[in-house]
């Protein structure tokens, strides 16, 4: 025990994910379960050689990347003024916040083949629902941050006569900086299902949705495997490069 | 004393705008001359930061007039000094950035801030901290890099709410003489809410007692002032003249 916990993070990492596979491998082995019910690493480890062989997995990859990303942006700069707007003004509030909060309660699969019949466009529909799943907990943050940032300091500001917009530049937004951050690395990870949700209800022949859906039809259980992975990975880089912006930004927190 | 006050306050009134219209300052009249030091004390909760916001244009009163150099004012426009009981530096910037705010906030950049700033770090003993963030800074030294950053802009009235009230008693004692050298070196009109009697009688000018004269509303119910030379030594808090200050202080807020 003490000699793991003294090894470099990363190859803790690597210890538990090849004993992850090394787990599945037996799983298999001892299940006999055949390849379309729970393919086994290595099965997996090939199909994933044949779809990187053919770009099969690098198209798809990237034409979900071109959802998730735009739909992420969108999801964050239209939270961003209305977070604004909720988190100022208690009129706006009360008119508006029931409407956001009661959206919540309807599942974004339900709402996704609606966008479908309203946008024409196969992507903005998708890069759509990803924005949809993106908004609300990036709005609920930069709610909270602007919250919290300490009457006083806006005694101060008031107090050298600053403008509004030196109040919002030099106080609001690096106070609430960090939840909001915090918000956009959850809206990075749901981007990623929003962008799926997208392309599941509107599986037009190119996309991860598209591919896993076709995969699943065919018993493909390896390749279903290979596109989980991979939005696993996508997700993972995503949290991984705002949380880099994260430490950047944020140097003053250590 | 006839000439204009710096800062006068006729007949000032005020309510919470939230509350159920009880006042909460009523009829206080008071007016402070170019340069003084005045200290506010009174009983917690009497209104005491209330009035100092109204003063320093913070707060619109609900009632009355504010004088300034004699010309009726609704709100400042001139920039003012305030430092709270809490330091408030924000905590993205390094102290440097922290002192440097209220010069941004004018538009004056470059290297006369730079100068004015590192002036003031060295005024307040913080010329090495200037690239620490506050998180780094004790107590005493986020507080007096609250005043450079209340003092940097050359504002003509600085607002000091309770500002040692967060220390321990030692930097309190040592901070208080701190804030007199530092107010020689910047000399602007200083209205002062405190908890503490003997530190006001021992920095100000004047002692103003608030207390709640007739009824729910509080007023200014004595003024002191105070006959200890200047500089002020920490050695005056021996002698009968302080001690009888602070006696009058006291029992003018007890009755």
């Amino acid at each position: 025990m003490r000699l793991l916990r003294s090894l470099p993070n990363w190859l803790t990492i690597l210890i538990s994910f090849l004993m992850l596979l090394a787990g599945w491998q037996l799983l298999v082995m001892i299940g006999g379960y055949p390849s379309f019910i729970l393919p086994s690493p290595a099965n997996v480890a090939q199909q994933i050689v044949v779809v990187v062989a053919d770009g099969r997995l690098l198209r798809h990859s990237l034409i979900t990347i071109s959802e998730i990303i735009p739909g992420l942006l969108i999801g964050f700069f239209v939270a961003l003024p209305l977070g604004y707007l909720l988190a100022k003004s208690p009129l706006a509030e009360r008119l508006i916040s029931p409407y956001l909060i009661a959206s919540q309660a309807i599942p974004i699969i339900a709402v996704a083949p609606l966008l479908t019949i309203w946008i024409a466009s196969t992507y903005w529909s998708r890069v759509l629902v990803a924005a949809l799943v993106v908004f609300f907990p990036v709005l609920i943050n930069i709610i909270a941050g602007l919250r919290s940032v300490p009457p006083e300091l806006y005694e101060l500001m008031h107090a050298l006569k600053a403008t509004p917009g030196q109040i919002f530049r030099k106080l609001e937004f690096p106070a609430a900086l960090p939840i909001i951050l915090a918000g956009l690395k959850v809206g990075a990870t749901l981007s990623v299902i929003g962008a799926l949700v997208g392309e599941f209800v509107q599986p037009k022949s190119q996309g991860l949705g598209f591919l896993l859906v076709t995969a699943r039809y065919q018993f493909k259980t390896d390749l279903v495997f290979v596109i989980l992975l991979t939005l696993a990975a996508i997700a993972l880089s995503l949290y991984g490069l705002v949380a880099l912006v994260e430490r950047r930004v944020l140097r003053w927190q250590t | 004393m006839n000439e204009t006050p710096f800062l006068a306050a006729d007949h000032i009134h005020y309510a919470y705008p939230d509350g159920d219209g009880r006042s909460v300052l009523a009829d206080v009249s008071l007016s402070i001359a170019q340069g003084a030091f005045v200290a506010l004390v009174g009983p917690s909760g009497v209104g005491k930061s209330t009035l100092l916001r109204i003063l320093g244009g913070l707060l619109p009163p609900g009632g009355g007039q504010l004088w300034h150099n004699g010309r009726p004012e609704q709100a400042h426009d001139e920039p003012v000094g305030i430092v709270f009981q809490r330091d408030n530096l924000m905590p993205w910037r390094t102290v440097y950035e922290n002192v440097v705010l209220p010069l941004e906030l004018q538009g004056i950049n470059g290297r006369s801030a730079a100068e004015r700033v590192s002036q003031m770090l060295d005024l307040v003993g913080l010329a090495g901290e200037a690239d620490a963030y506050p998180a780094q800074l004790s107590g005493g030294m986020a507080q007096r890099v609250a005043l450079a950053r209340a003092l940097v802009h050359k504002p003509l009235l600085l607002l000091l709410d309770e500002p040692f009230g967060a220390l321990d008693a030692l930097t309190r004692e040592r901070m208080g003489q701190e804030l007199l050298r530092i107010w020689q070196a910047n000399p602007v009109t200083v209205f002062m809410v405190t908890h503490s009697i003997s530190e006001a009688v021992f920095l100000a000018d004047e002692v103003l007692v608030m207390g709640r004269a007739s009824g729910e509303a509080a007023t200014i119910t004595h003024r002191f002032p105070i006959r200890l030379p200047r500089p002020r030594r920490f050695e005056m808090q021996r002698t009968a003249v302080f001690q009888d200050e602070v006696t009058a202080v006291r029992e003018a807020i007890s009755v």
